[in-house]
């Protein structure tokens, strides 16, 4: 059974969703869900522990040697994304139930399961496996549970949201394919590290910087980089508010994660950052995502769509980090995955929460909420501080590591962009705060309880993590570390 | 040399209109058409570079030693079925579009969108269609 | 080309959509003219059959005309002269068309082409690829048309009422009485069809065919059922949760197969250990994964066409109620 875990990672949720379709009854479906999402958060478990004491694990498919048949090649950095995507899929199932009996008509929430275990499903696929066409197939699974996950928001300007994500993410995916066609053409396979040891000798042909073009372009498209990052805002604020917790804290780490996959593994260091000028122009697109999406986020009274810009701007900090192209600053991205999955998905589960009892999300609505939500709003609290990055908490240690990582390049204005991005942060969170703790309630407001279990566990779960890893880094930063060692070919 | 490369250039000019047609055309099931065609011409292209001169299909026969390579093949079928599945969701998804907003152009969309309402208004109390038909 | 510059300037959406078959078409038959006959056979189906049939449905719910104007081409054709840029400065160092030293017919394809018979034993090649050396991909195709189907039914579904049931039954009846000779026909036609479905399932090994042909081909004869004698006639011959089940039972086959293949002591997917001879495992690994996804594939279009004729439905019926109830004092 151990040696089968890799591709038993992907395929227990991927059958559990058709058994979900013939199960009845709803309270019955999500303990299902629950349950497999647990399952795939303990093979995640086991395979990072293998990973780090081993070393990568292959997997062959089928029994075909690679690259005559697909391969499953688990190393530090995707065991590491594969523990994050399934942790955050179990903790943000456990209050799905609650919140989406408000959100979605009861005829559809079987369905809803289905498409969530589908999504999971699709990301687990693209992060385990080795093969660059197996990605295109896995990124099209979650990218079409996606679209139809966000269409289920109550508000219309979902269904529109969902359009427009459709189109753009269609066009990345496509993007992706050609980018796999040329490189298929000059090297004659699809299997990562095949293309990674056949690429050089034809590195310097027109069609490979083309191939390798179309692929930075359509993963950037998915992963939100300015200016490419349209759909995001809409998708996640009309979305149900569980598919936001769910998203913001995945699926942009997946697609980060294929972009340093595709940047190191397969076209290689030298290729990526020297022959083409990446890093200089990932930096400045970067270090705008991160002050165009702040200061969005200042302005908006939906408070959902300030946490999605604020989504945005983070994804430029991963990028930053990516752009330094040293270990260090491999290392803070890492870790930023990490750890802005935490604090995300304690703030969209919060927000969550408040939809549940207020039925919806404008700042005008956050009046005095501070006493009567005090465990919500002190978890926006919290996660907000995690955001800004202040010690004690896990916002913190990612930003120590990216300014450790630029201060060491000896780059001090882009030292300072950062600092300066993180206070832009401090002003839409004491928005939030201001409002909810140093405001009366409103005449028209109906007084409102604090959010049910179901949703406090996950989020205190969520924000005790946040500390506690912002305390003891030990485990993440090890990971991570060592991960990045491996991707630039340094043995740890 | 030119004429084996004219006919990459054919389906590259194809792709070009396709996503053309996406991006410029503001009713949405144009812009499904042209994500079709853009998809249909990325297949034409993986299909075109598995051909090979005197070769012919690769499907084992004594007759035949020279064959075109199966490869790009499997690959576009799976591609094939990816695109006519995001087709189909695309389709749903106008066809909502259509009972929530009464347009399927992308500017009467937006200019709804942008109506200078209270925004708490819109929040709480606009449902669409599904939730009208399962209450009633 | 002509076809795809002529669908940019038409604004009749009906003619759009027609051009767009057509498109598929002739693409079709230029996978033939390249040797690639599987995917002209399911480009042919899919491309130019399902995707023209169901646009078609939905302009019949959202309007034929296109609007005037078309905003920002500007953006759009800066877009597109980068992108065509980019494409073409990477074609110039392409291996010219139909060369047969390109790099990519030297290296993996090889194997596929003179191995294949010995280590599966069966003579169309796509199918063994697809089968058996990257079957994973192909169980991930199937996951991806399920994933459609399930979003769709999220999308459209609609609860029916009885009474609604036998009103637009019998409002199907009276239309379709006019049509009796294409019914009849149809009749006839309709037991041929679901047979040629079952014909190309099972030859999928020795021509083109397979799964995917054969569960869009049978999804045709019934989809046809369903056009001419009326979506209700059809609910009762096919009930919808049971095409439900079957969809899902058909991504359940496929994985239940690499399930086998572990429990017998070989990875996920390895066909050879199901039977005591490989070869014989190998048969039967493909002819089972092959019905599993026959059957989700002709679930999966039967499910998104009946949604989207039933929202069809539904709309028309609620706009006759409503013009009822304005007549009637």
């Amino acid at each position: 059974m151990i040696a089968h875990l890799p591709v038993l990672q992907v395929i227990v949720p991927l059958m559990a969703a058709p058994i979900c379709l013939l199960l009845k009854r709803a309270q019955l479906v999500w303990l299902f869900s629950l349950i497999t999402s647990g399952l795939a958060f303990l093979i995640s478990i086991l395979l990072l522990q293998q990973v780090m004491a081993t070393g990568v694990i292959s997997y062959e498919l089928g029994g075909w040697q690679a690259p005559w048949g697909i391969e499953y090649r688990i190393d530090k950095l995707n065991a590491f994304l594969l523990l994050i995507i399934s942790a955050i899929s179990t903790i943000v199932l456990f209050a799905a139930q609650t919140s989406i009996e408000k959100e979605i008509p009861k005829s559809k929430h079987t369905l809803f399961y289905v498409l969530y275990l589908l999504s999971l499903t699709g990301m687990l696929g693209i992060v385990a496996t080795g093969d660059a066409f197996n990605v295109f197939v896995f990124l099209e699974i979650s990218s079409l549970s996606a679209y139809a996950l966000i269409a289920l928001g109550k508000d219309r300007r979902a269904l529109w949201a969902a359009y427009q994500y459709l189109i753009m993410g269609t066009i990345g995916a496509t993007f992706i394919l050609i980018g796999i066609g040329l490189m298929y053409q000059m090297t004659g396979t699809l299997n990562m590290v095949d293309l990674s040891q056949r690429l050089p000798e034809v590195a310097q042909t027109r069609t490979v910087f083309a191939a390798f073009g179309f692929v930075i372009v359509g993963v950037c498209l998915k992963l939100a980089l300015f200016p490419l990052h349209l759909w995001l805002p809409n998708s996640y604020a009309y979305a149900p508010s569980i598919v936001t917790a769910f998203f913001a804290a995945t699926a942009t780490k997946v697609a980060v994660y294929l972009l340093i996959r595709f940047t190191f593994s397969v076209f290689g260091v030298s290729f990526s950052f020297t022959t083409i000028p990446l890093q200089t122009l990932f930096m400045a697109l970067g270090l705008v995502g991160i002050f165009v999406a702040s200061t969005a986020a200042i302005y908006q009274k939906n408070i959902k769509l300030l946490f999605a810009y604020s989504s945005i701007a983070q994804i430029g900090y991963m990028i930053v980090g990516f752009s330094m192209a040293t270990v260090t600053g491999l290392t803070a991205t890492l870790l930023h995955m990490f750890n802005h999955a935490l604090m995300k998905s304690a703030i969209f589960l919060a927000l969550a929460a408040i939809v549940y009892r207020l039925g919806n999300v404008q700042l005008s609505s956050f009046h005095g909420l501070g006493r009567q939500m005090p465990l919500t709003m002190a978890a926006i609290v919290i996660g907000g501080l995690s955001l800004i990055g202040v010690p004690l908490t896990v916002g913190f240690v990612s930003k120590w590591y990216l300014l450790m990582a630029i201060i060491e390049q000896g780059w001090w204005p882009v030292a300072v962009l950062i600092l300066l991005g993180s206070l832009l942060a401090v002003i839409y969170v004491w928005r939030i705060v201001e409002v909810a703790y140093f405001k009366e309630p409103l005449a028209n407001q109906t007084p409102v309880k604090e959010a049910p279990l179901f949703f406090l566990i996950p989020i205190w779960i969520l924000i005790i993590a946040n500390i506690y890893f912002g305390i003891d880094t030990r485990l993440s930063v090890q990971v991570a570390q060592s991960a990045a060692m491996t991707l630039f070919g340094v043995t740890p | 040399m030119l004429m084996g490369l004219f006919n990459n250039w054919i389906v590259v000019v194809l792709m070009m209109i396709g996503l053309y047609i996406v991006i410029a055309h503001g009713n949405l099931i144009k812009k499904i058409v042209g994500l079709a065609i853009f998809q249909t011409s990325v297949f034409i292209f993986y299909i075109s570079l598995a051909k090979i001169d005197g070769g012919t299909a690769p499907i084992l026969s004594d007759n035949y030693t020279l064959y075109s390579n199966p490869l790009p093949h499997v690959l576009i079928l799976t591609a094939i079925v990816v695109g006519i599945a995001t087709t189909a969701l695309g389709l749903a998804l106008v066809v909502r579009i259509k009972e929530a907003y009464d347009s399927i152009e992308e500017e009467d969309i937006q200019r709804q969108d942008n109506l200078p309402q209270d925004n708490q208004v819109q929040d709480s109390q606009l449902l669409t269609k599904n939730e009208t038909e399962n209450k009633a | 080309m002509v076809t795809a510059v002529a669908i940019v300037r038409m604004k009749d959406l009906f003619a759009v959509v027609m051009l767009l078959g057509l498109y598929g078409l002739l693409s079709a038959s230029f996978f033939v003219a390249m040797d690639a006959v599987d995917v002209a056979f399911t480009e042919a189906a899919v491309g130019a059959g399902i995707s023209t049939l169901l646009m078609l449905v939905v302009i019949t719910m959202t309007g034929r005309r296109e609007k005037a104007k078309r905003h920002k081409p500007l953006l759009a054709l800066f877009i597109v002269i980068i992108t065509g840029g980019l494409l073409i400065y990477g074609t110039l160092d392409m291996p010219y068309f139909g060369s047969a030293d390109a790099p990519n017919h030297n290296h993996v394809a090889p194997r596929y082409i003179n191995d294949s018979m010995k280590e599966i034993g069966i003579p169309n090649i796509v199918t063994s690829v697809l089968a058996s050396y990257r079957a994973f991909d192909t169980f991930g195709e199937v996951v991806v048309i399920f994933t459609a189907g399930i979003g769709v039914l999220a999308l459209l579904s609609v609860t029916r009422r009885p009474e609604d049931d036998d009103d637009i039954a019998s409002h199907n009846d009276s239309m379709h009485e006019r049509h009796l000779v294409i019914r009849i026909v149809a009749k006839m036609l309709i037991p041929f069809i679901l047979l040629f479905a079952l014909y190309v399932q099972f030859h999928g090994d020795f021509g083109p065919g397979g799964g995917f042909q054969a569960g869009v081909i049978f999804a045709a004869a019934i989809i046809l059922y369903a056009m001419l004698f009326g979506l209700s006639a059809a609910r009762k011959a096919i009930n919808q949760a049971f095409v439900q089940l079957i969809a899902a039972i058909g991504v359940l086959l496929y994985g239940c197969v690499g399930i086998v293949s572990m429990l017998n002591g070989g990875d996920f997917f390895d066909y050879n250990v199901l039977a005591s001879d490989p070869v014989a495992g190998q048969h039967l690994g493909i002819l089972l994964i092959e019905w599993g996804v026959g059957c989700t594939v002709a679930a999966v279009m039967i499910i998104i066409f009946f949604n989207f004729a039933g929202r069809r439905e539904m709309q028309q019926h609620s706009g006759d109620k409503s013009t009822q109830n304005q007549e009637s004092p």
